[in-house]
């Protein structure tokens, strides 16, 4: 119970944002709340059940795809958002019942491949897609600030309903077996959890939010071309925000996506030819210093305390 | 005719592909580390060679010892120093640490050198060389004998050295190994290096065939993935046939269906080999 109350606080505070009033950090917060998607998204199958996914990207490009592709037949906005998390879910169940045989290193090269392979095979298709040079999406006939709003509380509600699906997951049975798959799975075979099923199952909820995220993504800046929906980045980013915040936790993904966001806008902003180092300093520190994410560390460091005084 | 030119042009190509490879090989088979950094450490041996012609006349074959020297240094630091703390960790951990070392590398080279191509024109080429109907590069020759020497030398120095057994030996059991007497640390800082020497070296040789530039590193890194998945992981054969049949099909592909299908095409090969055998051509089954 305690969990969905801090939930649906976070949420009311962060919906007051938009009356700061200013365009810039409603900018950020949509990104923040797009980190979130895809970080408690990747939490799924890569901290839940331990597999080091990198298909993140291809389901991002996929909703993306699918959204402005539907978009330029004139289908409704939302419908668009849907099919395209629809279509990311059924290719996660696809490509997932393919890959999640290998372990380790070969599925972490399978997932990342398959990004590869969809990028090349949209920019191949330039009467369909328009290949490289990319895809305009239709402005929304609204205020540009109203619009601005409506991307902010879209993101925010996709963010929200995954962090439900989080908290349900983790409590209910599909939890319970994926946390024994990462363990050790093939002990969780023996004793009854279908890990075939539970590994596709997870792969797939770490599609759909994704799937959507993209599609809204694309809605938003109004300009997709192959290399920045599919951008490895995209799916590298999750797997920092998740050790951050704290592998397998429920608020941890989306503690992480803040953290890494304000980080990510201070650096661009100061050192704009070193922020790939400066990612990569982070992500050296975090692994030596905090391997187990920030709030797992806070609480060590609490419970330390607490019998001190 | 044609084909058998295809076919050559293919060999000589996967010759330096195997020896791109099998240093990346090396190190995910006996340290289960997917090294990230290695596309990065390719284009620093490039970089080593380029400026060692520029600045000092040293032709880039002679370099790749000098590369190689150099990257073997700077792999020894990184895996005694960082690497070596989350050894044991599980895959992401250490895969998500050499991303973070490959983003600093990889921008600090590009902020040193930009990302301009830069290429080393050799001032005395060797020509060409004319076997039967097929004629190649000279200098594309000597630089894939090069590498298949290296490559040998390196089988050979696992299998006749004493530090090359103690590596093997680590790779088939690290726990036995360090109860036997073999300082595992060690063997893992020298087992990167080695790697890191592969690739600085190998770099010198593509020095004189691609353009260089930073921004190959991934391109390189991903060539590596692909010849170890052909070939199996950990074992210089594999790696010399995985280089060698992508070379080849690189070759054909590029020639049937355009050059750039040839990328997309060896990724298709990839999926499909991880599916029907994710132990490789010659690798064995359930030996991660």
């Amino acid at each position: 119970m305690r969990t969905w109350i801090a939930l649906a606080v976070i949420a009311a505070l962060v919906a007051l944002l938009p009356l700061s009033g200013s365009n810039y950090f409603l900018r950020l917060a949509t990104t923040v709340c797009m980190y979130a998607v895809l970080a408690q998204s990747w939490n799924f199958i890569g901290g839940l059940a331990g597999y080091p996914s990198f298909a993140t990207a291809a389901f991002f490009g996929l909703g993306a795809y699918t959204s402005a592709l539907m978009l330029a037949q004139g289908a409704p906005l939302l419908l668009s958002w849907g099919c395209a998390g629809l279509v990311a879910t059924v290719f996660a169940a696809m490509i997932g019942g393919a890959i999640l045989h290998l372990r380790g290193h070969y599925f972490a090269i399978a997932s990342l491949i398959v990004a590869e392979m969809l990028r090349e095979l949209i920019n191949g298709m330039p009467d369909i897609t328009g290949g490289g040079k990319g895809m305009n999406l239709p402005i929304l006939p609204i205020s540009v600030t109203a619009e601005a709003q409506f991307f902010f509380y879209s993101m925010l509600a996709l963010a929200v309903v995954s962090a439900a699906t989080a908290i349900v997951v983790h409590r209910n049975k599909l939890g319970f077996g994926l946390r024994c798959i990462q363990q050790n799975e093939d002990a969780a075979n023996i004793l009854g959890v279908n890990a075939y099923a539970y590994k596709t199952a997870a792969f797939s909820l770490s599609a759909v939010f994704v799937g959507v995220a993209g599609a809204i993504y694309a809605s938003w800046v109004k300009y997709i071309e192959p290399p920045d929906v599919f951008d490895v980045l995209l799916a590298v980013k999750p797997m920092v925000m998740v050790l951050l915040g704290g592998l397998g936790t429920i608020f941890g993904p989306a503690l992480g996506a803040v953290i890494l966001l304000a980080f990510e806008e201070l650096v661009w902003r100061n050192f704009l030819t070193v922020h790939a180092a400066a990612l990569g300093i982070i992500i050296v520190a975090l692994i030596l210093f905090l391997p187990n994410g920030i709030l797992s560390t806070l609480r060590t460091w609490f419970s330390r305390k607490e019998p001190a005084t | 005719m044609i084909y058998l030119q295809i076919a050559a042009n293919g060999l000589v190509l996967g010759g330096l592909y195997a020896c791109i490879a099998v240093g990346f090989s090396l190190v995910w088979g006996v340290l289960n580390v997917i090294n990230i950094l290695h596309g990065s450490f390719i284009v620093l041996g490039s970089y080593v060679a380029y400026f060692a012609y520029v600045h000092l006349g040293i032709h880039p074959f002679i370099s790749t010892v000098i590369a190689g020297a150099v990257l073997y240094g700077l792999g020894y630091l990184l895996q005694a120093g960082i690497i070596n703390r989350v050894i044991t960790a599980p895959v992401l951990i250490t895969l998500t640490l050499t991303f973070g070392l490959d983003l600093i590398l990889n921008n600090s080279m590009l902020v040193a050198f930009t990302a301009d191509y830069q290429s080393v024109n050799l001032a005395h080429p060797l020509g060409t060389v004319q076997i039967g109907p097929v004629f190649l590069p000279g200098d594309r020759v000597a630089a894939m004998v090069l590498a298949v020497l290296l490559t040998l030398l390196l089988y050979r120095l696992l299998r006749d050295s004493r530090i090359g057994r103690a590596i093997v030996a680590v790779r088939m059991d690290r726990e036995a190994a360090s109860l036997m007497g073999v300082d595992v640390p060690r063997i893992n800082a020298v087992t990167f290096a080695i790697g890191a020497f592969m690739a600085g070296a190998a770099g010198a040789l593509l020095s004189i065939i691609f353009p260089i530039s930073p921004l190959n590193g991934p391109l390189f890194l991903g060539k590596a993935f692909i010849v170890c998945v052909l070939g199996g992981l950990g074992s210089v054969p594999g790696a010399m046939l995985g280089g060698l049949v992508l070379g080849v099909i690189e070759s054909f592909t590029s020639f049937w269906f355009g050059p750039e299908r040839a990328v997309t095409i060896s990724f298709a090969l990839l999926l499909v080999l991880l599916f029907v055998r994710p132990s490789g051509l010659l690798g064995r089954r359930g030996y991660e």
